[in-house]
């Protein structure tokens, strides 16, 4: 635990007040034919009951979603208005890939701090099952002559144009833009750099399960999840995975004799949406909702994966020096550490980062190593390997359910959060159970 | 309406109906928060000195509703209200024969029958006893005898309880109590308080409901946030998604809980309180069904009925009755069943938990604790409601539940919800340790 007073500037602290999400489903499974705005207008409407906000105005609404219909322009704005809320409570997307959770909780914290506004709901939704599908740049800019047409024969020409090969859709993949690298390749690369053994991500992804499923057991997310369409519990959770089972999978990321990483020890695609509620101490204490947790502060960082110079998913190991430094702290500090697992290896070659001497050295400045996490403070209540991953709705999932646990532990408890983002982007916060 | 009773609502129905001399339900009349209390003049009359007619005129009055001593020839009256409370003797039931006899022809349809009298317990003599007592018979076959709607009911007021009387008067004239019919009601004391306003008597009355997310709870939790009240709704995890909806609708909160965890009556307490500043009013209304013959059940089938309708109900009275837990002047209602009453083949179980209800609200009536807090407990029996529950019945079986009645149809939720508001009201503080059935005068355990 931190003893250390805290050096933060910020004018007051926001204070999570409690959470919600909707299970999460496996995509093209339960949720299939739900759209973003179905799940985040869900999500709302169980925080709504949970904390007896129907009919209120509460000062923004900000969440996002990673893969989106060019129609959801407004996307959390028509979720509020969809909602129980009040018509009156202003809402804007964000966006910052598998960090936008995160991010939105951050946003609005900070406007809760500053005195902007005196509460607020952040959060993310994302459907693989349901994604939109572009059609091609050919057929785009035959069909966009067409309307810029004032003659038929203008018309005929444009229609012209068109080729076979126009009309196959184009269906968004999980690849980098400028490295035309699924995430997965991307990572199996630094998941080699660091020697991250099968056994060791098997390990990690069957504890995920088994905390997981212990959580879902003792009760922890009854008043953390409200079911939807029928779906109770995460559909990807398998409470019986073990070790033995997960080393019967063929790896499908990387190649040949090193090729680690597997369908069981890296996230599946997921739907689903969370939302958190923020709010000053006294706006909680006016409704008798009780205070979680409060948010301490935040850092994003990015790398350069693009040259190759750093892994793609390896930026919060450089957001940590900076917070633990703003912050007086050590890594060892903290007693809860959430670490969002895109992959098993994800998280482990962060880990394996943080206790190299070379790497804290030259890559984060540091006289020493931020050394080694006490593994039984990580992830305690299982992550994404097993819950699932719908982009934009980690991040709340895992600010309610860590405000909760730091809650249980009693006043001052600190935890963090880690959450990897495509473009080499990674978003930390640190929380402090009130 | 649905079935049988939608059919025989449509001109060939009514027509084959009249011919074969069928029941013909028709569309009960129900309250509505500008409805007025009764369609029509209330004819008013009885034995003796009828010292209830005052306070029954008065509450006449305070609705705008005119009454009228006699029925004039071609007059049709809304209700009629009779005061026996001071019947002697057999002899003297001669005065309700000569004042509702000839008046329930002249009943409008949704007419009511309000008998009014003692208790047959506190009778100075047998004969007084045998004349009060008979008052309960006259009632139920009154009820039988009437058509269209109408209902027929006896309220018991004990003798110093006369101050009591007004919201059960109200709620037997209104639409509230439209599926009501054929009960004895007992007003025995307590200091009832008028609300500032009839149509909010619940204003700043905090309530829990359990199994919320739908059918009866639903409804309940839909009159009571109507009435006034700030609701906590209460249902299983798993039900979640429908119960977000119900607190939504009625601006309320949803706690997630399933009743038989052992700190049930705790949580909802410790919520109730940090939302809402604390508890007044407790609706025990989740319950299930896992109907077998008795010679089927197994023990996790009678453990499971058990458990959640009447051993859960038991665990979450003992914090919510203790001090510090109910505020003074609460009410609780328990949802027990016709089954509990009349028992139920293939529902040994069922039957044994609701029937076990009833035996736990008569117990606390004389909980010397609970009177000093002024807190009541009642229950309510439902008898065919139209839910999902009982649209999983099998066809026949259903249109005989729903026929087997004096109203020729079944109730709706929300007929259960107006019982239970009625029995919440400060203005029911004299009503205590009552079994009303909410069954249209089933012929089942009448
Ligand atoms: N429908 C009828 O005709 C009828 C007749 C007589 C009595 N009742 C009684 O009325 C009550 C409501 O019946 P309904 O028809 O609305 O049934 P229903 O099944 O539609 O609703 C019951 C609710 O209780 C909830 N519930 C069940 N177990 C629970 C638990 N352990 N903790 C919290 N919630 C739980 C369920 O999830 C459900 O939402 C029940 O007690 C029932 O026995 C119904």
């Amino acid at each position: 635990m931190a003893t250390t007073s805290q050096p933060t500037s910020l004018p007051r602290r926001a204070a999570v007040i409690g959470g919600n999400r909707i299970p999460f489903a496996r995509a093209n499974g339960s949720y299939a034919h739900a759209s973003n705005q179905d799940m985040l207008t869900a999500a709302l409407e169980g925080l709504v009951a949970r904390h007896g906000l129907a009919g209120e105005q509460v000062g923004e609404v900000a969440a996002g979603a990673v893969l989106k219909h060019s129609r959801d322009f407004n996307l959390t704005r028509e979720a509020v208005l969809g909602s129980s809320l009040s018509a009156h409570t202003p809402a804007y997307d964000v966006q910052q890939a598998c960090g936008t959770g995160l991010e939105a909780a951050i946003l609005v914290a900070n406007k809760v701090a500053l005195g902007q506004v005196d509460c607020g709901i952040a959060g993310g939704t994302d459907t693989a099952s349901d994604a939109p599908i572009a059609v091609s740049e050919g057929l785009r800019e035959t069909l966009l002559q067409l309307n810029r047409a004032k003659t038929s024969g203008q018309r005929a020409k444009a229609l012209a144009g068109l080729r076979p090969s126009h009309v196959v859709p184009e269906i968004p993949r999980n690849v980098e833009p400028r490295t035309g690298l699924s995430m997965g390749e991307h990572m199996a690369q630094t998941a080699k750099r660091w020697g991250i053994t099968r056994e060791a991500q098997d390990e990690l992804a069957a504890a995920s399960h088994r905390n997981l499923a212990a959580a879902w057991e003792s009760g922890f997310f009854d008043d953390l999840v409200t079911p939807f369409l029928g779906v109770t519990r995460d559909e990807n959770l398998r409470p019986d995975s073990s070790v033995e089972k997960l080393a019967k999978l063929k790896p499908v990321f990387g190649r040949g004799e090193g090729a680690t990483m597997t369908a069981g020890n890296s996230t599946p695609l997921t739907d689903g949406a969370s939302v958190v509620l923020l709010g000053t101490d006294e706006w909680a204490a006016e409704r008798g909702l009780p205070v979680l947790a409060h948010v301490v502060d935040a850092q994003t960082a990015a790398v350069d994966y693009v040259t190759g110079d750093e892994g793609l998913l390896m930026a919060p190991a450089y957001a940590l020096p900076r917070l633990l430094e703003r912050q007086g702290m050590t890594l060892q500090d903290f007693d809860l550490v959430e670490i969002h697992e895109a992959f098993a290896s994800t998280v482990l070659a962060t880990l394996a980062a943080w206790e190299d001497e070379e790497f804290c050295r030259e890559r984060l400045g540091l006289a020493k190593p931020v050394g080694s996490l006490d593994r039984s403070r990580l992830n305690v209540h299982g992550s994404s390997l097993a819950a699932g991953h719908p982009f934009a709705a980690t991040g709340g999932r895992i600010v309610a359910s860590l405000s909760k646990m730091l809650s249980e532990k009693g006043p001052g408890a600190r935890g963090l959060v880690s959450v990897c983002a495509a473009g080499g982007q990674g978003v930390m916060a640190i929380l402090e159970a009130a | 309406m649905a079935g049988y009773a939608s059919f025989v609502n449509t001109a060939v129905g009514k027509k084959l109906a009249a011919q074969l001399g069928l029941p013909r339900p028709v569309r009960l009349r129900r309250y509505a928060v500008d409805a007025p209390l009764v369609d029509g003049a209330v004819l008013v009359g009885g034995h003796g000195g009828t010292p209830l007619l005052d306070r029954v005129r008065a509450v006449l009055a305070d609705e705008a509703v005119t009454a009228v001593g006699e029925v004039a020839e071609g007059q049709r009256v809304s209700a009629v209200v009779a005061d026996l409370t001071a019947v002697e003797s057999p002899e003297d039931l001669e005065s309700l024969r000569a004042l509702v006899g000839p008046a329930l022809r002249s009943l409008a349809p949704s007419g009511r029958v309000v008998v009014l009298g003692r208790p047959p317990r506190e009778a100075a003599t047998p004969a007084q006893a045998a004349a009060r007592r008979a008052l309960e018979g006259v009632t139920r076959s009154i009820g039988k005898e009437l058509r269209a709607g109408a209902t027929a009911n006896l309220v018991l007021v004990s003798d110093g309880a006369d101050s009591g009387v007004d919201s059960t008067l109200r709620f037997l004239l209104s639409g509230r109590s439209a599926y009501v019919d054929a009960q004895v009601v007992e007003v025995t004391g307590g200091e009832a308080a008028a609300p500032a306003d009839w149509r909010r008597p619940l204003d700043g009355k905090v309530a829990v409901v359990t199994g919320a997310a739908r059918g009866i709870g639903a409804a309940i939790a839909d009159v009571l946030a109507r009435d006034g009240a700030t609701l906590v709704c209460v249902d299983v995890p798993a039900a979640g998604e429908a119960l977000a909806r119900t607190a939504n609708r009625v601006g309320g909160t949803a706690l997630q809980l399933d009743v038989t965890v052992p700190d049930a009556g705790e949580r909802i307490l410790e919520h109730a309180r940090a939302r809402h500043g604390g508890l007044d009013i407790v609706v025990h209304n989740a319950g299930i069904t896992r109907d077998r013959l008795l010679a089927n059940t197994d023990e996790q089938r009678w453990a499971s009925v058990v458990e959640v309708n009447l051993l859960s109900v038991l665990r979450m009275n003992e914090a919510l009755l203790a001090d510090g837990g109910l505020r003074d002047g609460g009410r609780v209602v328990v949802v027990s069943s016709m089954s509990g009453i009349a028992g139920n083949r293939g529902q040994s179980n069922y039957a044994a938990s609701k029937a076990g209800l009833i035996g736990l609200v008569q117990a606390l009536r004389d909980d010397q604790g609970l009177r000093r807090r002024r807190i009541t407990v009642n229950a309510v029996a439902p008898g065919f409601i139209e839910t999902e529950m009982t649209s999983r019945i099998p066809f026949a079986t259903r249109e005989v539940g729903r026929l087997m009645n004096s109203l020729s149809q079944g109730g709706l939720p929300v007929d259960v919800a107006e019982t239970i508001a009625w029995l919440a009201q400060d203005a029911s503080a004299g009503v205590n340790g009552n079994v009303v059935r909410v069954c249209g005068q089933s012929l089942l355990g009448a």
